[in-house]
């Protein structure tokens, strides 16, 4: 009995899986076919305004760089304050869940969220709080990754570090991290990736735009954003132009995942045995 | 005081447990000579090891109580229980290092794992180094080893050389005193005989003690034996006397395997 259970249960599992890779086939298929008819070298070196997306691309990259380059010193120092010294304390539990509870947001609440506290006071939609709501979002991630890999590195090595007479500030920064280095470092690519190709965050805060933009306390142009608004149009071509835009963030996110793959199973290899 | 250390009326309990795991413990640790400590798991030998160079303060909240004397070059004595300072602690640990159970390579390359303990005693003479860390890998037998592949990660070493890369580590600070807690438990026999044999050639420069809850190796490589039970040493004394005529009844059941 407990056998044909296993099977049905294999079989069952077999297929959803099955099912899962046709539709993303499926999807990158279509993908691909609706997003290269219009991927010319010209959309790259042209403004949405005149039917490129470099603004997009740039507004993109920008939002979710700056973001990190917040985000990430921020939740890398949480993350070690909750691993090597607030450990077991019922503060760190405390903002552990805090942060899981904010990773299980719906990234829409996030967006609504900064629209009330900066949209509204600065009178429209801007760069800012676009780069503020995709923190709100990357935080959480980068602190519980890093909490996470630097549970794994065992704790004999911090006890090592400490018995040749190192201080507990050396062993982090050239035990700790080095050993926790790999896992830490796919953590972030993988933050990265989760939100650069976030729609729901920015489309009331940063907004979208047609221009080049560089100041950032003005609407920012985002290309989910503009996605989002192109996929509707009645013009064919404005739509080509969202697939193909559609085809490069999706490309993009593959890639950033398989490189956080491809480091994992790096990683197994020097682990410790 | 004729002893590198003197531990005197020892005990200790951890952060919030109700008994104490060591009760007033007192055991001389003799110069340049192996003393073992034996007996069965939970029985407080890791507890006593690592008071001797005070990890245990990595984890606040412990509470010891008696005095653990250290012996200076120049005959002058400390008692390491009343350090308090970080700069003493650091002193204290260069002095009297250690060795664990595991192997615990850093994750640097073999030289690094070697010079980084060098580098925080604040020598920085890039010759100096690679002197001290060749040295070191020579007297622990790896050299011939390592000596085409210094620069790799050190994780790749076998566990037999990971060890021995950590004992290379720990004497390359030319510290006075050795702790080795089960060194040989996680290795097989051959690199558990190639760590034996080399603790009886460390004590001519160093003094040496070590946890292991092997009896064969305990007679195989110490001078001196401590057999503890359940927080209390039971008996201590020369080897050979604890192997072949001891005092006590549980010593005896112990060392005959007619335990429990
Ligand atoms: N971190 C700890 N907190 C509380 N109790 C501990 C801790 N570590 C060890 N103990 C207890 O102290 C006793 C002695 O442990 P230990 O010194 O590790 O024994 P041994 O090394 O002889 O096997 C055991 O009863 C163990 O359960
Ligand atoms: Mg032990």
């Amino acid at each position: 009995m407990r056998l044909v259970i296993n099977k049905i249960a294999l079989l069952l599992s077999s297929l959803t899986a099955i099912l899962g890779l046709l539709f993303l086939g499926w999807i990158l298929v279509t993908l691909i076919l609706k997003g290269s008819t219009a991927l010319t070298p010209y959309i790259f070196t042209h403004d949405l305004v005149n039917n490129g997306i470099r603004n997009l691309l740039w507004g993109q990259f920008v939002l979710a760089g700056l973001a990190s380059v917040i985000g990430i010193p921020v939740g890398l120092l949480a993350g070690i304050y909750l691993q090597e010294y607030g450990n077991h304390t019922r503060y760190a539990n405390f903002i552990r869940d805090l942060s899981d509870v904010m990773m299980s947001a719906p990234s829409i609440v996030i967006g609504t969220f900064i629209y009330a506290i900066i949209v509204i006071p600065a009178g429209h939609t801007n760069g800012w709080a676009g780069v503020a709501a995709l923190f709100v979002m990357m935080l959480p991630i980068v602190v519980r990754t890093t909490d996470h890999m630097l549970g794994l590195v065992p704790t004999e090595l911090r006890e090592a570090g400490i018995a040749i007479g190192a201080t507990k500030y050396h062993v982090i920064i050239h035990i700790i991290l080095k050993a926790a280095k790999v896992g830490i470092m796919t953590g972030l690519i993988l933050a990265f990736a989760r939100i650069v190709g976030e729609t729901a965050p920015l489309l009331y805060t940063s907004g979208s735009t047609i221009y080049m933009e560089t100041d950032l306390s003005q609407t920012y142009p985002s290309m989910t954003v503009s996605i989002y608004n192109l996929a509707t149009m009645p013009d064919e071509k404005l739509v080509a132009l969202a697939w193909a835009a559609a085809l490069i963030l999706t490309l993009t996110v593959l890639a950033l995942n398989l490189l956080g793959r491809f480091l994992i199973k790096d990683k197994k290899i020097k682990a410790y045995k | 005081m004729k002893n590198k250390m003197e531990i005197k009326n020892f005990s200790f309990t951890y952060k919030g447990a109700k008994a104490p795991s060591l009760n007033q413990i007192s055991l001389p640790i003799q110069t340049n000579k192996v003393t073992a400590i034996i007996g069965p798991s939970g029985c407080g030998k890791s507890t006593l090891l690592r008071s001797m160079n005070r990890i245990h303060d990595l984890y606040p909240g412990n509470q010891y109580d008696g005095e653990i004397l250290l012996q200076d070059k120049d005959g002058k004595h400390q008692n390491i229980l009343a350090i308090k300072k970080e700069n003493e602690f650091i002193r204290l640990r260069q002095k009297v290092g250690m060795v664990f159970q595991k192997p615990t390579p850093f994750p640097m390359s073999i030289v690094d794992n070697i010079a980084y303990g060098l580098r925080l005693t604040g020598l920085k003479n890039k010759r100096k180094l690679h002197e001290q860390v060749e040295k070191s890998l020579r007297d622990v037998a790896l050299w011939e080893e390592v000596k085409d592949r210094l620069n790799d990660d050190a994780r790749g070493l076998s566990g037999g050389q990971q060890q021995r890369l950590c004992i290379a580590r720990v004497i390359a600070l030319k510290p006075e005193v050795i702790l080795f807690d089960e060194p040989t438990s996680a290795l097989d026999p051959l690199s558990t005989l190639a760590i034996e044999e080399m603790i009886s050639e460390l004590k001519q420069n160093y003094t040496i003690t070590v946890v292991t809850h092997n009896m064969q190796q305990a007679s195989r490589i110490s001078d001196y034996t401590a057999f503890m039970y359940l927080g209390d040493l039971i008996e201590f004394d020369d080897t050979e006397t604890i192997f072949i005529r001891p005092s006590e009844k549980q010593t005896e059941d112990y060392i005959t395997g007619r335990f429990g």
